[in-house]
């Protein structure tokens, strides 16, 4: 599979790729690691006349805390996050869900920036952005500005970056010491996007659960906050009851297409068992 | 929309040549350097058969462009053997143990197997079969091919020792 022609850019700093952008027009995109957009070019579903390559704009790479939060760079590599030693500790939640995305070598080059930016329903941080409450950077013509991951996605392939926008970084609250996590994901073999996936992110105190986020994969045509979910769990000690509510309440808001993963009906209950167990593993995660 | 000017280092040697910047990583090695071993299995990112290793990771050459690997340091299963031309450890193991069939996959799994020891010396069968979890192998039932990377691990491991003391 030939892919159209189109010109190639390799900017070096976030200035220049905004400003390649801006000159371009519409028909440029930005490539990151390449392996949502390539696939796509190849079957000619995308076909940019130019494309702009992130890969030498050194300073989108980094993994920091910066006061109370965690920020990591748009080209950070799903390999460097399940690397990292200050995620482990701090957020260990990443890299239980990039190991759970595609295989070794799609994650070398696979970004975070570009997981979160394709809007596809079967990328899988989209969810677990949402379960941290993150942010997003952007940064365009007009200068910067932030979108939270609740509201960036709009439809299948359809976010709030507006055209000649880059994304430059997540970033979110540095979670409780002790908290919560898990990423569920049910799906058919490595390599294959979710049937259903669950991000819960809670906190514990008393053996009372005081904060928790449920967010969905891949049941709808964007990532589910699943508020009613969240505060099924909430004031509760994560008993057997309340975990049954929340599963439902999932259930209820999920929406998935029948496809090569099953039927409908199929996928909103594995949603309501990744649920289950998601709870579960953060309950036993937690301190307190 | 011409042809850009590409070069890098492929194998230990400098290469350089013209090509459309849309042009596959796996076409360029190929058809422009007449390096056949990577394989073109699925054309999709999934079988691996395409892996080379690109900047010290393994990738798959079928869902990278040449311009992006504009400048990267490449290696494929025709750089694998020893300077002597003898088979390396990993190449020896896969003959040993049966590690192939058809030798479709063989290629990509060596590749890979290669970047996976040196990241984990001294790898357990899980870590081994989710290290090559990107590589898909039609023939063999990956059992043999676990026990020729495990048997690679340990000829590697000797021979470091060896050379330490
Ligand atoms: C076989 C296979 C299996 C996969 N399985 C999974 C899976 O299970 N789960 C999963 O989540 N993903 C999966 N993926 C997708 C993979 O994780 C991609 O790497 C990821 O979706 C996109 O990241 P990228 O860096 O490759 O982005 P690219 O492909 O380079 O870009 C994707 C899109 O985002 C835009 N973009 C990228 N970076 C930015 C930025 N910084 N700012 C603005 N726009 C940007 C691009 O213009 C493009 O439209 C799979 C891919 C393959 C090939
Ligand atoms: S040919 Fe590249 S992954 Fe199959
Ligand atoms: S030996 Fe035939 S595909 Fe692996």
């Amino acid at each position: 599979m030939i892919p159209g022609q189109f010109e190639y850019h390799r900017p070096t700093s976030v200035a220049d790729a905004v400003g390649l952008l801006a000159k371009l027009g519409e028909e440029a995109r930005v490539v990151a690691g390449g392996h949502s957009l390539i696939p796509m070019m190849k079957m000619r579903m995308a076909q940019p006349d130019h494309l702009v390559d992130l890969q030498d704009v050194s300073e989108l790479k980094y993994i920091r805390e910066d006061g109370g939060d965690l920020v990591i760079g748009a080209m950070t590599t799903q390999s460097e996050v399940i690397a990292s030693d200050l995620l482990a500790q701090k957020c260990p939640v990443l890299a239980e869900a990039a190991l759970q995305i595609a295989d070794p070598q799609i994650r070398n080059l696979g970004t975070l920036g570009g997981n979160v930016a394709n809007g596809d329903p079967g990328n899988d941080m989209p969810a677990v952005m949402q379960a941290l409450d993150a942010r997003y950077d952007l940064a365009g013509p007009n200068g910067t500005r932030q979108v939270s991951a609740r509201e960036f996605y709009e439809g299948a392939y359809f976010t709030a970056l507006a055209d000649g926008e880059i994304l430059t970084a997540v970033r979110f609250a540095t979670p409780a010491a002790g908290h919560g996590w898990c990423y569920a994901k049910q799906k058919r073999k490595i390599g294959d996007y979710a049937t259903a996936a669950a991000a819960v992110i809670l906190t514990l105190s008393g053996g009372k659960c005081t904060a928790a986020s449920v967010t969905l994969t891949n049941v709808a045509s964007t990532p589910l906050h699943a508020e009613a979910a969240s505060n099924a769990l909430v004031g509760t000690a994560l008993d057997a009851a309340a975990i049954d509510k929340a599963a439902a309440e999932a259930m209820a808001v999920a929406d998935p297409a029948s496809d090569g993963r099953g039927p409908a009906e199929f996928r909103t209950r594995v949603a309501g068992v990744m649920v289950r167990r998601a709870t579960e593993a953060a309950r036993e995660r937690a301190a307190g | 929309m011409g042809k850009m000017h590409v070069k890098m280092t492929v194998n230990g040697k400098q290469v350089e040549g013209l090509a459309e910047p849309r042009t596959l990583l796996i076409h360029f090695l190929r058809e422009d350097l007449n390096l056949t071993g990577p394989h073109i299995g699925c054309d999709t990112s999934h079988c691996g058969a395409c892996t080379v290793d690109m900047n010290g990771m393994s990738v798959k050459s079928c869902t990278v462009f040449v311009a992006q690997a504009n400048g990267a340091e490449v290696t494929t299963i025709e750089g694998i053997a020893n300077a002597d031309g003898t088979l390396h450890a990993i190449q020896a193991a896969f003959a040993e143990h049966h590690g192939l069939q058809c030798g479709f996959c063989t290629p990509g799994m060596i590749t890979r197997a290669h970047r996976l020891l040196q990241a984990n010396p001294s790898p357990t069968e899980e870590e081994i079969r989710y290290g090559i979890s990107g590589n898909l192998c039609r023939c063999t039932g990956y059992q043999n091919i676990v026990k020729a990377i495990q048997a690679a691990a340990t000829t590697l491991n000797t021979a470091a020792k060896e050379a330490a003391e």
